[in-house]
């Protein structure tokens, strides 16, 4: 079989099991006695388990293995949660992470966990990891030793027994053990389950057939079984299957049943009560031999034996997995109908006839309707980024000796794929500046007046047609004073011009180039290692960030972010023989100025423009566009752009229009070029740059 | 005998060049091109290939030869190297031929201007007829570039 095809499902769903049991296992830290999280903790474990094993990682399951054992003494009440256990558990999902990284960079998912396994070990014996670690490697042998005593029966299975041997039919109980030098074990037992259903029934075996189908046996298994053959053929046969070494087949009568099971039945509650056992509790638990063709007999026992589920069945998924690469074509494909309509509808005005513009504005109307549809498609909930916050929060908080309490809401937000991918680094960033240099030490809380526990509230919401991600914390707040002096030191302003910033402005000193990564940041109130980083990031991304603060009560980083990347309203300029599209979420206004308005300051062009002076530019001289006498016209065109707060003028030889345009980029092999975000594609065919103002705006 | 080799053969003045064929995705006749400011000189600008924006670069300014008007021979090779999609412009591109490699030699110092890096080798396909063979991955080299602009300024 190839696994290539599964690999990228396989990735996909050990991500999504990692990420349920990093939250669950941070819920379980706070409701340690829950044990209905650790059942949710064991079933995806569990199932992890399994597909490592079915894709051939053998140390991502044989690690997942450790932890089951611990997990499971959990949910059976033999052993209680304690920090060491939470911190092994959780060093063990690091592993696991990184394995799973290792195979998405196409690693074969190999790992050096020994330390992290006999630390689980040492948990299931009971001991505390390290303590002892000269300790007798346990785990396999109690394995061994609880393998008869655990094929107890229910009474159910034990009446289907005796009930067939009344109608006639035989009833055996089988070992079958495999050849030491046996390469594929799960194999050979599903080779002599398959011979075996074909001629009868298998009523119950031990391990269950899932865990011999994970190889999660030794060297044997047992069964025991409802068929018309002799025993003696029965062994036959087993053995003709390759690389089995022994078949030993007992043929049971009322009589033998009711001896093996109550012996075993004895054994096993002597098996339960020692807590090195972890096998036996789940044993315990229905086999699951059915095969589409089971007797029907078979399948109506099982409803009724099968254990509820704990916690309840998730409802059943209403969503699919699509490749991002083929929604990327989709939206290429789109992308072109998007440039046609704009062609046709030009065409349109000029043909002028009434059909031709009826059947357009319709086109026009449904392919608005599914731009929407495509563009939703590529919308991501926030909680993609937010899931790895509440685990980061807890490292760091534990590290820096901190209590923090991290408060998430609008988990549920929607942003575009495009978005979404990069976003999660600056938010990284700002979340562990709050955790760092934002909330205080207990000590510092307690002296202050405050609660020992800080909190920090990562919100997320919609606004027209931005997204707000919003990180609040309730440390001690940005100190204006000190963040002032070391802008003054640094030279990056005089004291005048610090003296008449507002607190706000002053805090948004911190994401100055410079400023944030001179080495001495952290004596000041903090905020701040690469701040300038991770505002460029926003920026890039076409939105902004703002930070509001009140000294000891904590500070706001406040990140406005664009819904989407790809598609976005934009005004259609000209100048000279050149187009451009400048987005329309950064243009204040147009207008018109006179030429005589434009007055030197300081060096600098300035018009006035409602009761202050901005700055005007000249798009021609930017882009040195040739064809455009500018100096000559008594007027000029002007679009004023914006950054945050901060607004300019640029002047431009003609407007042509509002179009809604598709963002293409220009290319690896083009050098970045400042003040330009991208292409476009007009309805004549012809690129036209897309203008980023927040270039022009220093 | 060698590895056959297909290559595309285009023209820059009375030079004649080869590409592998593997590398070029399609030739184009000249299309609108957007000039895009504050770039290398003999980056021409962007072009639209079917909804695809991909730059495209004068070879000739590349190999600090004299930029000529476009004819009704020029060409747009589009090329596909390292992931990049690039567009060249060319005199004239209008043959594909089928190479021993054993008739390539090492390149020459010099060969028409060109700087002997930028060369493969030189393939003599008959005895009047010589065909340069491009290193692409050296024509786009932008680390060299950038040392290149510095200097100038």
């Amino acid at each position: 079989m190839d696994m290539n095809q599964y690999l990228s499902m396989f990735i996909d769903e050990s991500n999504d099991h990692l990420q349920s049991l990093n939250e669950n296992m941070l819920e379980l830290e706070n409701n340690p006695e829950d044990i209905s999280i650790v059942q949710v903790i064991f079933r995806s474990a569990h199932t992890l388990k399994g597909m490592a094993a079915t894709m051939g990682f053998e140390d991502l399951a044989s690690l997942t293995h450790q932890m089951e054992n611990v997990l499971d003494l959990v949910r059976n009440d033999k052993l209680k949660m304690q920090d060491f256990i939470f911190d092994t558990l959780f060093k063990s999902l690091d592993a696991l992470q990184s394995m799973v990284q290792d195979i998405m960079e196409g690693g074969e998912g190999k790992a050096d966990v020994t330390s992290i396994v006999s630390n689980l070990q040492a948990i299931v014996r009971g001991e505390k990891p390290g303590e002892a670690a000269a300790a007798s490697p346990a785990g396999v042998s109690s394995a061994d030793s609880t393998m008869k005593a655990a094929l107890e029966l229910d009474e159910f299975q034990q009446s289907i027994l005796e009930q067939s041997m009344g109608e006639g039919h035989k009833a055996h109980y089988i070992e079958v053990t495999i050849r030491e030098d046996c390469q594929l074990k799960a194999v050979r037992a599903y080779m002599v389950f398959d011979l075996l259903e074909r001629f009868g029934e298998v009523v119950k075996s031990y391990p269950t057939v899932q865990d011999i189908e994970q190889e999660k046996f030794d060297k044997s298994f047992s069964l025991y079984y409802i068929t018309q053959k002799e025993a003696a053929d029965l062994e036959n046969m087993i053995m003709n299957v390759s690389e089995i070494g022994s078949a030993v087949v007992t043929p049971l009568d009322k009589e033998s049943l009711a001896q093996l099971v109550s012996s075993a039945s004895s054994q096993a509650a002597a098996a339960v009560e020692a807590p090195e056992a972890p096998a036996a509790p789940q044993a315990a638990e229905p086999a699951v031999v059915s095969k589409p063709a089971a007797a029907p007999a078979q399948s109506s026992k099982e409803a009724p034996a099968r254990k509820p589920a704990a916690g309840g069945t998730p409802a059943p998924s209403r969503t699919i997995r699509v490749d991002i690469e083929r929604l990327d074509v989709l939206m290429n494909l789109f992308s072109e109908l998007l440039i046609d309509r704009v062609r046709l509808e030009q065409l349109a005005g000029e043909i002028k006839r009434n059909d031709l513009t009826e059947t357009v504005e319709h086109m026009t109307r449904v392919s608005g309707d599914l731009q929407n549809v495509v563009l939703k498609l590529r919308m991501v909930p926030v909680d993609t980024v937010f899931n790895r916050f509440p685990r980061m929060v807890r490292d760091l908080a534990k590290s820096l000796n901190k209590k923090i309490d991290l408060v998430i809401t609008g988990a549920e937000t929607e942003l575009d794929r495009t978005v979404i991918d990069e976003i999660g680094d600056p938010l990284v960033h700002l979340l562990r500046n709050a955790v760092d240099h934002g909330v205080e030490t207990i000590e510092e809380r307690v002296a202050a007046g405050k609660p020992d526990t800080g909190t920090i509230q990562l919100k997320a919401f919609h606004s027209g047609n931005h997204v707000f991600i919003e990180i609040t914390d309730d440390g001690h707040g940005i100190d204006r004073e000190r963040v002032a002096a070391k802008a003054i030191k640094n030279g990056i302003l005089t004291k005048e011009q610090a003296d008449a910033m507002s607190d706000d402005e002053v805090a948004l000193l911190l994401f100055a180039p410079g400023f944030s990564t001179a080495e001495k940041i952290s004596d000041i109130s903090g905020r701040g290692v690469g701040l300038d980083v991770v505002k460029s990031k926003i920026e890039s991304l076409g939105g902004t960030v703002l930070v509001t603060s009140t000294l000891g009560q904590g500070s706001k980083f406040s990140v406005q972010l664009p819904l989407t990347l790809s598609i976005i309203a934009a005004m259609l300029i000209k100048t000279g023989d050149e187009k451009y599209a400048i987005p329309l979420s950064s243009i204040v206004e147009t207008g018109l100025i006179k030429r005589s308005q434009i007055r030197e300051v300081h060096g600098y062009k300035m018009i006035p423009y409602r009761n202050s002076n901005i700055p005007i530019m000249s798009l021609k001289q930017i882009f040195d566009i040739p064809g455009f006498d500018e100096e000559n016209e008594e007027e000029s065109e002007i679009v004023v752009i914006r950054k945050g707060d901060r607004v300019a003028a640029l002047t431009v030889e003609e407007f042509i229009g509002q179009s809604e345009i598709v963002i293409k980029n220009l290319g690896k092999y083009l050098p970045a070029v400042e003040g330009v975000a991208g292409g476009t594609i007009l309805g004549d065919g012809q690129v036209a740059l897309i203008i980023d103002p927040n270039a022009f705006i220093k | 005998m060698g590895q056959e080799l297909k290559v595309i053969v285009f023209k820059l003045g009375s030079e004649e060049y080869g590409i592998d064929v593997d590398k070029v995705e399609t030739i184009e006749r000249m299309l609108p091109i957007t000039r895009v400011p504050k770039t290398y000189s003999f980056v021409k600008g962007v072009v639209n290939l079917r909804g695809v924006v991909i730059p495209v670069i004068d070879l000739r300014g590349r190999f600090g030869l004299p930029e000529t008007e476009a004819t009704d021979q020029t060409r747009i090779v589009i090329v596909n190297v390292e992931e990049m999609q690039v567009g060249f412009i060319v005199d004239s591109a209008n043959d594909v031929i089928d190479l021993d490699t054993d008739v390539i030699d090492t390149p020459p110092e010099v060969v028409g201007g060109v700087k002997a890096k930028y060369l493969d080798g030189v393939a003599r396909i008959s005895d009047d007829r010589l065909l340069i063979m491009l290193n692409l991955s050296e024509v786009l080299n932008k680390s060299e570039i950038i040392q290149l602009e510095g200097l100038e300024a």
